[in-house]
C-alpha cells in the first residue's frame, strides 16, 4: 500500500545563472519554522542559498476591502486579527488614524491607558519573540513554555481589563472602551514589579548561550541605509544603528512625557535582534512604572464622540505608531459616509519581509530559518 | 514634524520642472496636503526627494493605490487650490508617504493619477528608488490593476496567479463559484426544492404543503449520486476501502 505521491515532494532542479543545477526547496507553508502558513521557495548550490523567493496569500483575506464595507467602529475588532499578538497596539494605531481623520481628543487617562496596554503587549510580544527564536535554533519548547508562562500573566491582566485574552477590541475613537477594575493598577504593577527577574533568568538562560551566539553572529547582517531603502522599521532597524523610533520621532499618545531610551544595535545581525528585544523589554517596564504610578483620574473616553453612526468629514489622514514589529499605520480616506472610502493597512510584518532574500543570499539554509525567526512576523498581518 | 507641501512644491518644480507638480488640499483636519505627479518624471521627482540636501525623504514607509471610478469624488476628496475642472474619466490613484528619518520630518504625501482605468492604468515604478515599494507595488497591482513599468519582478503576490479580476476596485463583484465540486447532497437539495414547491392551484393560501417525508428517505436516489464520487476517489486513492480496514476486535 503506497500513498499517492504529490509532486511537490519530489526533488527539484532549476538552472543558476551560470548553468549550475540548483535544488529548488520549497521551504513552508505548513512548516513549524516558518511561523504560520508562509512559503519560501528557496533555491540551494549544494546547503548554500543562491535565490529566495516568497510566496504570500495563503492567508489572506482582504481585510482591506471587508473594512471598506463595513462601519468605521465595526473594523476595530476586524483589526485585533491583524497581529493577533499583538491585538492592542492594532487597535490604537487605527484608532490614531480615525482621531486624525475626524479631529478627536483623548483624554489624558485614556492616553495612559492606552501606553500601558501598549507596552505590555511589546512585553508579550518580545518575550514571545524570545521563546520562539530558539525553537527556530532547535531548543524547541523549553525557552518557549518559559516565556508563555509570563506571557500568561499579562494575558490575564488583559481578560481583566477588557475581557478577552487576545482579541482585545479595546480602544475607540476618543478614548477607550472601559476603565480599569477595581484593584487592577495595583496587580498590573505587580506584574511590572515581578517582570525585571524573569528577564534576568531568560537573559542567563539564552544570551551567553554558546549555540545560540554561533547560530546568529554575523548572520543575515545588513547595513542601516539599505534597511532603511527596503522600508525596515522597528527592532530590525535599530539593531543596525539607526535611531528611529516612532515613539520618539512622532510622539504620538502621550509618549513625550515619559522617559525612556532607544537600544541600538552595533552589527545588525541576528544576535543583535534578539539583543535589542530584551533591552526593549527593559525600556518598556521603565515606561510602565512610571505610568502606572502617574495614572490620572478622569474620563477614559470623549464624550463628545459618537460611536454609533460617525460620520467623519470628508478628507484623509495617515497615521502610524511603533508596533511591537515595526511602524504599523493606517491609512484612511472618507467621502463623508459612515464607511470609509479607502482604509489601508501598512503591515510592518509584510514590509520587513522585503529584504529577506537579500539577508538570506550565501548562508546555509538552516540560517533561512533562524533570520527568518529573528524579522519577526506574524502571517494575520503578512497576507490580511 | 509635518513637512510644508507648499515649499517642497516649489523645489520640485524648480529640480525638475516636467513633473508639473499641483497641490492638493486635504479638505479634513489631518491637514496633511499632498502633491500630485506628472507620471512621466515621477522617479526623477522621488530620487531629488530622497538625496536632495534639505530633504532628504529617505524612508517610503507606504506605498498603496486608490479606486476613483468617480470623477468626481475624487476630486471633493483632494481639493487642488485652483480648482481645475474634475478629470473627465474615472482612474487609479497611487499614494506614497515619505518620511525623512534624519530630519524627522513626514509624512510627506505624493501622489500619482493613471490616464484611466484600463488599458492606461499605467505608472512607472519606484523600486529603483525604493526598495521598499518592491512588495507594495506589487500588491497594488495584484488588488488594483496598476501596471508598474520597469518593475523587476511584477507578478500577483497576495491573489493566486492564475487569479483574474481585480479585487480592491470599487465595481469589483466576487464571484460565487468558488471551488465549485458536486457533491451528494446536490441531489438532496434538488428533491428538498421540490418537495417544498407550491403545486399550481391546489393551495390556497400560497404556503408550502407540510413536509411528508424528508432527506434520505430514498436510498437509492442518494446512491445513485454518491457512487460517481466514490469511484473517483478510490481511482485517485489506491487506500482499500473503510470496510476492508476495520478490525474485529
Amino acid at each position: 500500500m503506497s500513498a499517492p505521491v504529490d509532486s511537490l515532494s519530489q526533488p527539484r532542479f532549476v538552472a543558476g545563472d551560470n548553468g549550475d543545477r540548483l535544488l529548488q526547496v520549497s521551504l513552508g507553508p505548513q512548516h513549524p519554522s516558518t511561523h504560520g502558513v508562509f512559503r519560501m521557495n528557496v533555491d540551494l548550490d549544494g546547503e548554500t542559498v543562491v535565490r529566495l523567493k516568497p510566496v504570500f496569500g495563503y492567508l489572506h483575506r482582504n481585510h482591506e476591502k471587508i473594512a471598506e464595507s463595513a462601519t468605521y467602529l465595526g473594523s476595530i475588532p476586524y483589526t485585533d486579527r491583524l497581529d493577533y499578538i499583538c491585538s492592542l497596539t492594532n487597535n490604537w494605531a487605527y484608532a490614531l488614524a480615525v482621531e486624525k481623520l475626524a479631529g478627536i481628543e483623548v483624554p489624558e487617562r485614556a492616553e495612559y491607558l492606552r501606553i500601558i496596554t501598549a507596552e505590555l503587549t511589546r512585553l508579550i510580544n518580545h518575550t514571545a519573540f524570545a521563546g520562539f527564536i530558539l525553537g527556530d535554533m532547535g531548543a524547541w519548547g523549553s525557552a518557549l513554555m518559559y516565556a508563555f508562562r509570563e506571557r500568561e500573566k499579562i494575558l490575564d491582566l488583559f481578560e481583566d481589563l477588557t475581557g478577552a485574552r487576545m482579541m482585545c477590541n479595546y480602544m475607540r475613537f476618543g478614548g477607550c472602551r472601559c476603565d480599569t477594575p477595581e484593584g487592577w493598577v495595583d496587580r498590573a504593577k505587580k506584574v511590572v514589579a515581578e517582570y525585571p527577574a524573569f528577564l534576568d533568568e531568560l537573559e542567563q538562560l539564552l544570551l551567553g548561550n554558546e549555540i545560540l551566539l554561533a547560530r546568529t553572529r554575523d548572520v543575515g547582517a545588513l547595513p542601516a541605509a539599505t534597511l532603511l531603502d527596503g522600508g525596515i522599521t522597528g527592532p530590525l532597524l535599530r539593531a543596525a544603528g539607526c535611531a528611529y523610533d516612532v515613539r520618539k520621532v512622532d510622539g504620538y499618545g502621550l509618549y513625550s512625557r515619559f522617559k525612556f531610551r532607544v537600544p541600538l544595535g552595533g552589527h545588525g545581525d541576528c544576535y543583535d535582534r534578539i539583543m535589542i528585544r530584551f533591552l526593549e523589554m527593559r525600556e518598556s517596564l521603565a515606561i510602565l512604572r512610571e505610568a502606572l504610578d502617574t495614572l490620572p483620574a478622569g474620563p477614559v473616553i470623549n464624550p463628545k464622540v459618537k460611536v454609533r453612526a460617525f460620520k467623519p468629514p470628508v478628507g484623509e489622514a495617515y497615521a502610524r505608531i511603533e508596533g511591537p514589529k515595526g511602524e504599523l499605520g493606517f491609512y484612511l480616506v472618507s467621502d463623508g459616509s459612515p464607511r470609509p472610502y479607502r482604509y489601508r493597512v501598512r503591515p510592518p510584518s509584510f514590509i520587513n519581509l522585503t529584504l529577506l532574500e537579500d539577508m538570506c543570499l550565501g548562508r546555509d539554509l538552516a540560517d533561512v530559518v533562524v533570520i527568518l525567526g529573528s524579522i519577526d512576523i506574524v502571517l494575520g498581518e503578512v497576507d490580511r | 514634524m509635518n513637512p510644508e507641501p507648499a515649499v517642497i512644491l516649489e523645489q520640485i518644480r524648480a529640480a525638475v520642472p516636467a513633473a508639473r507638480p499641483v497641490l492638493l488640499r486635504n479638505p479634513g483636519p489631518a491637514g496633511q496636503d499632498s502633491i500630485l505627479l506628472d507620471t512621466a518624471s515621477a522617479q526623477d521627482v522621488f530620487r531629488f526627494l530622497k538625496t536632495a540636501p534639505g530633504l532628504e525623504f529617505d524612508l517610503l514607509s507606504n506605498l498603496t493605490g486608490t479606486d476613483w471610478p468617480e470623477p468626481a469624488t475624487a476630486h471633493s476628496v483632494g481639493v487642488p487650490p485652483e480648482i481645475p475642472p474634475p478629470p473627465a474619466q474615472g482612474f487609479l490613484e497611487v499614494v506614497c508617504h515619505l518620511y525623512s528619518t534624519l530630519r524627522r520630518e513626514g509624512p510627506l504625501v505624493v501622489r500619482m493619477r493613471t490616464a484611466d482605468r484600463a488599458e492606461g492604468a499605467h505608472l512607472p515604478t519606484l523600486t529603483p528608488v525604493y526598495r521598499s515599494a518592491e512588495f507594495q507595488e506589487r500588491e497594488v497591482f495584484d488588488l488594483f490593476g496598476v501596471v508598474f513599468e520597469g518593475h523587476p519582478d511584477l507578478r500577483r503576490i497576495l491573489m493566486w496567479d492564475e487569479f483574474h479580476d481585480f479585487p480592491m476596485r470599487r465595481d469589483y463583484v466576487a464571484p460565487d463559484d468558488y471551488e465549485y465540486e458536486p457533491t451528494p447532497h446536490e441531489a438532496v437539495w434538488e428533491r428538498a426544492k421540490e418537495h417544498y414547491a407550491v403545486p399550481d392551484g391546489t393551495s390556497e393560501t400560497g404556503a408550502p404543503a407540510p413536509p411528508q417525508s424528508l432527506g434520505l428517505a430514498d436510498e437509492a436516489a442518494c446512491e445513485a449520486a454518491c457512487s460517481p464520487l466514490r469511484e473517483e476517489r478510490d481511482r485517485l486513492s489506491p487506500n482499500p476501502p473503510a470496510s476492508d480496514r476495520e478490525v474485529t476486535p
